[in-house]
């Protein structure tokens, strides 16, 4: 219990870290996510394969692995530095830009589902009433889609938030999972930091949980 | 508007074909449609009558053919073919309001994002068109809250604020119960007195007599019959037609 008492501050501090990517990651992924999703459903052949490819390679590939190419391939080999002053600067945008690419897939899939779940009818007539594509998608698909999977988002938002306990593999070693692992290097390992870490984790992942769930019945489509 | 108009049809279709897959659903069809003409478009199940309508708003892509719309060729695709769209209103059978949106809402909408309307012109124009089909009470509630005619009756709304050149109806009043059937055929009989080109795919005789100026016969794709209302229903001339209506006479 000590060890959670004076090691808390820094952990703390590396807790909000990964609240702040977080942040970042689910503006990112959710606009990028409906992007894609958008190109999936669209009539267009090339749009849809790329959106497609897209999905299936960042879907299929281990996170640890996407970030690591972020860090190692984007930014080591191939130049993309976003501060080089701060070395940490550079992997926090990595990582954002790792995990919200990442993330975007999974997005793109639950939204998919959604417009499944929109009858042909709704298009239709969004159409006969000379919507063009891209406006029947934004005002009439997408919002009753988005309402059909509010709760599926909600889990793609919660598994992302456990993820940014791995950010260290895109270089950034000052969230949570980093401070922890340095704090046990000189404490030995620590249940009660451990636990102490859950707790936060929960703090912040259930009542997101309880709020998608409550979101989508009330924002349900009555059909 | 339609001061030259009188001569040139508002819709063609010439030698129109089209499949689905190995399945040939519109045969070499040739059709016009006048400008202020009520066309019923009747027939038995699977003989393409959906298919025609949906074509003209090209909901439906032909294969062979032309359909003609005001003067112009149907735009394949964009912006043209969305503007086409928009002066072509479309009711539905199973009405396709807009779930999320409020009846109001579902009527604006073409207005304000096709045309670009002000909200407010847009607004009061919705009120109006709800008044005339008698669902004002109700502009706030949304879809599922309103019965299967009062529904159909917002969809022919919607279709109005557009200001469409023609409306097709495809079996408006058959998913609807039977007492709400002459609600919604009210509104049409209306919009036929009003000078509204329409075309109806219906079984509907009562509303084909009152309101049509011909009557199309459909069957296996082709167009087996033309006539008047009066002399179709009462003189059919092909077995096929005879056939079909001692059907539907009978039930
Ligand atoms: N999207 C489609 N794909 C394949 N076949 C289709 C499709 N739509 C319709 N068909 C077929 O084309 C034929 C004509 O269908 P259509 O819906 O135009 O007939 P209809 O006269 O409107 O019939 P109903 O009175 O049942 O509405 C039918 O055999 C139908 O099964
Ligand atoms: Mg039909």
């Amino acid at each position: 219990m000590d060890e959670l008492i004076e090691y808390g501050p820094e952990l703390f501090s590396g807790f909000t870290k990964n609240l702040l990517l977080s942040v970042l990651i689910a503006f990112f992924s959710l606009a990028v996510g409906t992007i894609l999703a958008a190109m999936r459903v669209s009539p267009t052949p090339v749009l849809r394969a790329a959106g497609t490819t897209y999905v299936n390679v960042l879907r299929n590939t281990p996170l640890t692995l996407v970030l690591a190419f972020c860090y190692l391939g984007l930014s080591d080999t191939l130049g993309l530095i976003f501060s080089t002053e701060v070395p940490l600067t550079n992997s926090f945008w990595l990582a954002v830009l790792g995990m919200s690419a990442y993330t975007a897939a999974f997005v793109c899939e639950a939204l998919r589902a959604g417009v499944n779940t929109v009858p042909m009818g709704q298009a239709e007539a969004a159409r006969a009433i000379g919507l063009t594509f891209f406006q029947s998608v934004r005002l009439v698909i997408f919002p009753q889609a988005f309402r059909a999977v509010i709760a599926p988002l909600g889990s793609v938002l919660i598994a992302m938030i456990k993820n940014t306990t791995v950010v260290a593999a895109a270089g950034y070693t000052v969230d949570v999972a980093a401070v922890m692992r340095e704090t046990f290097d000189t404490t030995g390992v620590s249940i009660p930091i451990f636990i102490g870490i859950v707790l936060a984790f929960l703090a912040v992942v259930l009542p997101i949980g309880w709020y998608t769930g409550w979101l989508s019945r009330r924002l349900a489509v009555a059909r | 508007m339609t001061d030259n108009g009188d001569a040139a049809p508002l819709v063609q279709l010439e030698h129109v074909n089209k499949y689905f897959g190995a399945l040939h659903v519109l045969k070499d069809i040739n059709l016009t449609v006048s400008r202020g003409e009520v066309l019923v478009v009747i027939g038995p199940s699977g003989g393409g009558k959906s298919t025609l309508c949906r074509t003209i708003n090209r909901l439906e892509t032909i294969d062979d053919g032309a359909i003609i719309f005001d003067g112009e060729p149907l735009p394949e695709e964009g912006r043209a073919l969305a503007r086409l769209r928009s002066e072509v209103g479309m009711v539905f059978q199973s009405f396709n309001l807009f779930a999320h949106k409020s009846i109001r809402e579902n009527v604006t909408l073409g207005p304000t994002k096709v045309r670009r309307k002000a909200r407010d012109a847009a607004d009061k124009r919705a009120m109006e068109l709800l008044e005339r089909v008698g669902i004002a009470a109700q502009a706030d509630k949304y879809p599922a809250q309103l019965s299967g005619g009062q529904q159909q009756r917002v969809a022919i709304a919607r279709a109005l604020a557009m200001d469409p050149k023609m409306i097709l109806f495809d079996e408006p009043t058959s998913a609807l119960d039977p007492e709400m059937v002459q609600e919604v055929l009210d509104v049409m009989i209306g919009l036929a007195r009003d000078g509204m080109t329409m075309m109806v795919v219906t079984h509907e005789m009562g509303f084909a007599r009152r309101a049509a100026n011909r009557v199309v016969f459909m069957a296996d794709g082709q167009v087996v019959e033309e006539n008047t209302p009066d002399e179709f229903f009462t003189n059919a001339q092909t077995d096929r037609a005879k056939d079909f209506l001692s059907k539907i006479l009978t039930h």
